[in-house]
């Protein structure tokens, strides 16, 4: 481990076509002045940021520092949570996701969230995937199976589950569990995938999986990836965005967050100075 | 599915993509919330029912019905000390009722709060898990006995083969074969699981800290638990008390079997005495026409049960409340 | 915790050993005082112990030889030798039927309100307080509101009894208003009366279902009912009907209500003739009739026992008495194999 943060993401690039130097990608989200509250306590101040479309950006930061809750904000996950309120805007592809006439049901639906803890539903690895797609309305049987089985390839996890599809999700293994969950979120079609620390509780094998399937996954969809893990951040993600007491100090392409940060509070972060 | 060629949407289609319809889809969720809701309002309107039901036949009569109080006043009630309905000179005085009533209440008191108290204290404090994992569904099972069936016991048991052999037979009392007392031995029976297990709950919510500070005094296992975990617990075995007893003055069957059905005021607990509870039982069993004044009488019995045992719980509730907030 | 996997020695060792002083005459009397204190509420807890064996050896022993085949089947009779619970259990069977039908719905749409949907309003809070309050309203007092809203119906109907014939094709439903003292009347009544402890159950059953359960399936795009629909309730409906069936069980042992709303002591039919579980396909209009016939019920046959002049009645109370708590032990049985099976099954 005595690569920096700057070199892995030099050599991961070196292989990679993703992110030609040049290119300025299309935003897919954006925020403005985005604050949020849990009653009288701010966790978010005047956030403002442009995540760019089918690629993967990283949110860093110290513990408590408010990535959580921004990304909770971009599919109102939020709302189910009493007594919060927000001030700024949101943007998804330039609709205001705020508005009046906006269905949340309809949000979440382009907005996907993978969450820290696996979730699987305590049901078949074939019912879980094949969720969202049901309460959409889909009973086809033939086109259910279709789509958990295109969802389980993309994920990952067909070759380990193919023939046990019955059984329940509760069987699989930890690292399984959440790939079965970033699986169920893919059959709703989403555009875009919120995933909150989703390698946290695994193994380093794991781990490494999921976070293959990230950089595989963003050639479709835009991908937001909260991580307290700044070498997972310098693997995965094209930009990185750090958070510091509710406010982003600063974001950027990922290897210039590792390697020039602009703030100090950044480059005191990534040293390991606090955190 | 998305491809990586695609262009983004404009921001009007976009918005399009998530503006609300009114479908039937929406309607439905609306309807089913309704519907929920309209579940959750049962119980309210199943309390205003009782409230209206006791007050119309007892307080302010409705159309051309007069309600009891207006045929019998509010001082006749509470001071008269004969109630005697049933007899060609009426008199409805509550006080043989309330007597009966809080002499078996008494009785079940003496008897299932210090019981109660004590197992809970032997369950939380000094029981081996095992124990406690074998003797609590024992508890359960006696709270789930109806309570016909300790009224059975009462009558057949209690009485013949403990109360006459030992205050008959030994100490020469004349006991009736319908007595408050082994009504109120019952029902101290049946309260003592409420307040073993609540008072449980209390004692094992002490954190441990005050515990072991306890134990680090030097004090033995009677000084922390008399001394340390029952006052701290206090308020939570208070409210299993008051709930208790208000258990026990809204029993019924035990108590109509058990303690007879007449209502003379007296404190000695081998007479036969009538309680609120089985006055109404034996109004409703006999064939009292209904709108007379002793039919009616009834209501205004069940009223002041219920206002003395809504009196007891509510206080039950906000003792616990407190109780919990010290600790949680 | 318990106090043996406390780190505490042996009050006797500590005391003796403690700076190398005696024992005063003051700390054994203390001692004794703990040793008898122990002793007390180890007694108290071995005395409810005693009771339950006291109480069932005891009525093992009043309904030894009486309790046998004739004794199920045979209905109610001035002869002991004769007397039989078979009217008994059928009107218990159609209370419990009807008092499910209405109070397990309703008490579970009502959980589900407050759990999922009621914002933390003061209605909220007083529906949630009256809850409470009503689970600790004695049952006779429910039994006088049955008795005025369902058996009189308020005498809004006058005098005379009328009767709201509807005709369905394979029997007629004869619907008598005011409904009288009738299976019906009793089954509403008892409803109202679990139905607190029904909500409870339920949103306690509901309250284990892990917040991330909800929050996945939202994140699918799923509506809030969908939700519940297709997860929230799967998840919790073992515990909801151990809930359900530990109320209903307390429903059948009720006697108070039931003797308000009119149930009969001494009754020789059942309700709407049906005797038998196959009568209930062959005679469908014994089905519909069936909850608006006048009916008698396990606890109310052992009271007419209990209260009987005739010493031998004890004999028979007794046996009602053990069929009733045989009953009970099945459904609580049940309820505990349920939510055995339902630990093991699911871990979150």
């Amino acid at each position: 481990m005595s690569m920096s943060f700057a070199e892995i993401v030099e050599q991961r690039q070196g292989g990679s076509v993703a992110v030609s130097a040049g290119v300025i990608p299309a935003i897919k989200l954006s925020t403005k002045n985005l604050s949020f509250f849990y009653g009288e306590t701010q966790a978010l101040f005047e956030v403002t940021i442009d995540i760019p479309a089918r690629n993967v950006t990283a949110l860093i930061g110290p513990s408590g520092c408010g990535k959580s809750t921004f990304l909770r904000t971009l599919n109102r996950m939020n709302d189910i949570i009493e007594g919060t309120r927000h001030t700024g805007t949101v943007w998804l592809e330039g609709a205001d996701i705020h508005d009046k006439r906006v269905d949340v049901v309809a949000l979440r639906k382009r907005v996907g969230m993978v969450f820290q803890k696996s979730t699987p539903f305590p049901k078949s690895i074939f019912d879980n995937i094949a969720y969202g797609p049901r309460i959409a309305g889909e009973k086809r049987k033939k086109v259910l199976a279709e789509i958990v089985e295109s969802c389980l390839k993309r994920a990952a996890l067909w070759d380990e589950v193919s023939n046990r599809l019955k059984e329940s999700a509760l069987s699989l293994s930890g690292g399984q569990q959440q790939r079965l969950c970033i699986a169920r979120s893919l059959a709703t079609d989403p555009e875009v995938l919120l995933m909150d620390e989703p390698a946290s509780a695994l193994d380093p094998a794991s781990t490494a999986r999921i976070e293959d399937l990230i950089f595989e996954l963003k050639e479709n969809y835009t991908i937001v990836i909260v991580t307290h893990n700044m070498q997972q951040a310098a693997r995965v993600s094209d930009s990185t965005g750090f958070f510091f007491q509710g406010q982003l100090i600063e974001m950027g392409s990922t290897l210039n967050v590792f390697r020039r940060p602009k703030e100090q509070a950044t480059e005191d972060y990534i040293t390991g100075r606090f955190g | 599915m998305t491809s990586a060629n695609t262009p983004l949407r404009t921001p009007a289609q976009s918005a399009e993509l998530l503006r609300g319809h009114v479908t039937v889809a929406a309607l439905k969720e609306r309807l089913i919330r309704g519907v929920l809701f309209l579940c959750a309002l049962v119980s309210v309107i199943t309390t205003l029912a009782i409230i209206f039901v006791l007050v119309t036949e007892s307080i302010v009569g409705v159309g051309s019905n007069t309600a009891f109080f207006q045929d019998v006043s509010v001082w006749e009630f509470l001071t008269e000390t004969r109630w005697t309905p049933q007899y060609a000179e009426q008199h409805f005085g509550i006080l043989p009722l309330l007597c009966g009533t809080l002499l078996v209440a008494g009785i079940a008191a003496l008897l299932g709060l210090p019981v109660g108290l004590a197992s809970a204290v032997y369950l939380s404090e000094y029981a081996s898990p095992r124990t406690r994992k074998n003797v609590k569904p024992i508890l359960e099972i006696l709270a789930g006995i109806p309570t016909i069936v300790y009224g059975y016991f009462a009558l057949v048991f209690v009485t013949p083969y403990l109360i006459r052999p030992v205050f008959q037979d030994l100490l020469g009392f004349n006991v009736s074969i319908y007595n408050a007392l082994s009504a109120g031995i019952v029902v101290g029976i049946m309260i003592i699981p409420m307040v073993s297990s609540m008072s449980e709950d209390a004692l094992r919510s002490v954190p441990r800290g005050l515990r072991e500070a306890g134990y680090a005094l030097g004090s033995t296992k009677f000084d922390v638990s008399a001394r340390v975990i029952l006052p701290a617990a206090i308020s939570g075995i208070l409210a299993s008390f008051l709930l208790a007893i208000s258990r026990a003055i809204g029993e019924t069957m035990a108590v109509t079997i058990a303690a007879g059905q007449s209502p003379t005021l007296t404190l000695n607990p081998f007479e036969s005495v009538q309680t609120m509870t089985s006055f109404i039982v034996n109004v409703s069993q006999g064939d009292t026409p209904v709108g007379t004044p002793s039919y009616k009488s009834l209501y205004a019995i069940a009223l002041t049960l219920f206002c003395m045992t809504l009196a007891m719980n509510l206080l039950s509730h906000f003792i616990m409340r407190r109780f919990r907030e010290v600790y949680e | 915790m318990s106090e043996q996997s406390q780190p505490v020695p042996h009050q006797s060792d500590e005391q003796s050993t403690v700076n190398g002083l005696q024992r005063t005459n003051a700390s054994r009397s203390k001692q004794r005082i703990g040793v008898a204190f122990e002793f007390a509420c180890r007694m108290s807890t071995w005395f409810s112990v005693a009771v339950l064996v006291v109480l069932l050896a005891g009525l093992i022993w009043k309904s030894w030889g009486w309790l046998d085949a004739d004794f199920l089947t045979n209905f109610d009779s001035r002869h002991p030798g004769e007397a039989g619970i078979w009217a008994g259990i059928w009107g218990s069977v159609w209370l419990m039927f009807f008092t499910m039908l209405f109070s397990v719905p309703i008490g579970i749409g009502a959980a589900i309100y407050l759990e999922e949907y009621a914002p933390p309003t003061r209605l909220t809070r007083f529906i949630q307080i009256n809850l409470s309050n009503l689970a600790g309203v004695p049952s006779i007092v429910y039994g006088i509101l049955g008795l005025t809203t369902f058996v009189r119906m308020f005498g809004a109907f006058g005098a005379n009894q009328k009767v709201l014939a509807i005709s369905l094709g394979f029997g007629n439903l004869r619907i008598p208003l005011p409904l009288d003292r009738t299976v019906l009347s009793a089954a509403l009544t008892l409803s109202l009366l679990i139905m607190p402890v029904v909500i409870v159950a339920a949103q306690e059953a509901l309250r284990a279902v892990p917040g991330s359960i909800r929050h996945g399936s939202f994140a699918l795009g799923a509506t809030k009912w969908q939700t519940i629909r297709h997860q929230v309730l799967p998840a919790s409906l073992p515990g909801i009907l151990t809930g359900v069936i530990l109320a209903v069980s307390r429903a059948i042992g009720e006697t108070a209500p039931l003797l308000m709303v009119g149930a009969f002591m001494f009754v020789t039919s059942t309700p709407g003739g049906i005797q038998n579980p196959v009568d209930l396909l062959t005679n469908p209009q014994g089905v519909l009739d069936a909850p608006f016939e006048p009916f008698t019920a396990i606890p109310i046959q052992i009271l007419n026992w209990v209260q009987h002049h005739k010493h031998e009645f004890e004999h028979v109370a007794a046996a009602g008495i053990i069929v009733l708590l045989v009953v009970l032990l099945v459904m609580n049985a049940s309820a505990v194999l349920l939510r055995n099976r339902y630990q093991s099954k699911v871990r979150w």
